[in-house]
């Protein structure tokens, strides 16, 4: 495990442009049932310009980062290695269909634990405005052994 | 003119409940749905492997079904302020009876001057807790 990556600057991700279908594909895998994530009509009828994600829809953004953390052939993260240990989001907005996101991570601590490591990545998402939209934060466990 | 504020929470109340049976397909569904295609959320032989008990449930579809009955009690997507959990067990999909979630959704710690609240989520599969320290920070309905 690397403990400089929390020095790195990863790069800002390519736009990401948030689809109607796959806002109501993500509602109906998590069993949502709220018209909002689905009725463009109740969405609109709420205030929102179209179907509204629901709050975890934010890991598919957050994923393109942690690819790239991945990605780097110095960090010593194998994915077969990994387990989800937290998340947490802090939403400045939902997201909503049509919203186009661009996402920038920060490996914000690195800790080595027995033969074990815990990575924590921060991805901040924002709009096209360059608006703040939500915070994802992971942390990983890296096993070190298997 | 009365100052006084009415108390229409407390502490400890329930404020939801929700049981999501899923399957096998569920899996499926949401690894199609959110891109998360690791073998270990429908190989059993993958998941034998790698020492685990069974095909597992994706953690982010555990955290994202739990959330759900919380954000059609406030009603507007936008009073939910945050939101954290650990994953603390695996929750393990069989395949032909898959498993059962159970969620209940209760005051943690509430704000009366600023509206808002702690939302404490119970998330349970055959009466064992699967996510630890699961919390949603909301605007009060």
């Amino acid at each position: 495990m690397n403990p400089a990556l929390t020095e790195r600057a990863f790069p800002v991700t390519a736009s990401y442009l948030v689809g109607r279908e796959k806002v109501r594909e993500f509602a109906r895998a998590v069993f949502s049932t709220n018209p909002l994530n689905f009725s463009v009509e109740a969405a609109q009828t709420a205030g929102y310009a179209d179907v509204v994600a629901p709050p975890t829809f934010a890991i598919v953004v957050q994923e393109l980062t942690l690819a790239q953390l991945l990605a780097e052939e110095d960090a010593g993260i194998e994915l077969t290695h990994v387990v989800h240990g937290e998340q947490r989001f802090d939403y400045a907005r939902p997201i909503v269909a049509g919203d186009e996101l661009t996402a920038q991570l920060q490996v914000t601590s690195v800790k080595t634990l027995g033969g074990n490591a815990m990575v924590v990545a921060e991805t901040t998402i924002q709009d096209a405005a360059g608006e703040h939209v939500v915070t994802a934060v992971s942390t990983l466990v890296v096993r070190g052994d298997a | 003119m009365s100052a006084e504020i009415v108390h229409r929470y407390e502490k400890g109340d329930e404020v939801a409940r929700a049981t999501y049976p899923i399957t096998r397909e569920s899996l499926v569904r949401y690894a199609g749905a959110s891109g998360d295609f690791n073998a270990i959320h429908y190989r059993d032989d993958v998941a034998a492997e790698v020492g685990l008990p069974g095909v597992l449930a994706h953690g982010m579809l555990t955290m994202g079904l739990a959330v759900q009955p919380v954000v059609d009690w406030v009603g507007d997507p936008a009073r939910v302020g945050a939101y954290q959990v650990r994953f603390t067990r695996p929750v393990v999909v069989d395949p032909s009876s898959g498993a059962q979630i159970e969620v209940v959704a209760k005051i943690g710690t509430l704000d009366e001057e600023a509206g808002t609240a702690r939302i404490d989520l119970t998330v349970t599969v055959d009466g064992q807790t699967v996510l630890g320290k699961a919390q949603v920070s909301v605007t009060l309905p």
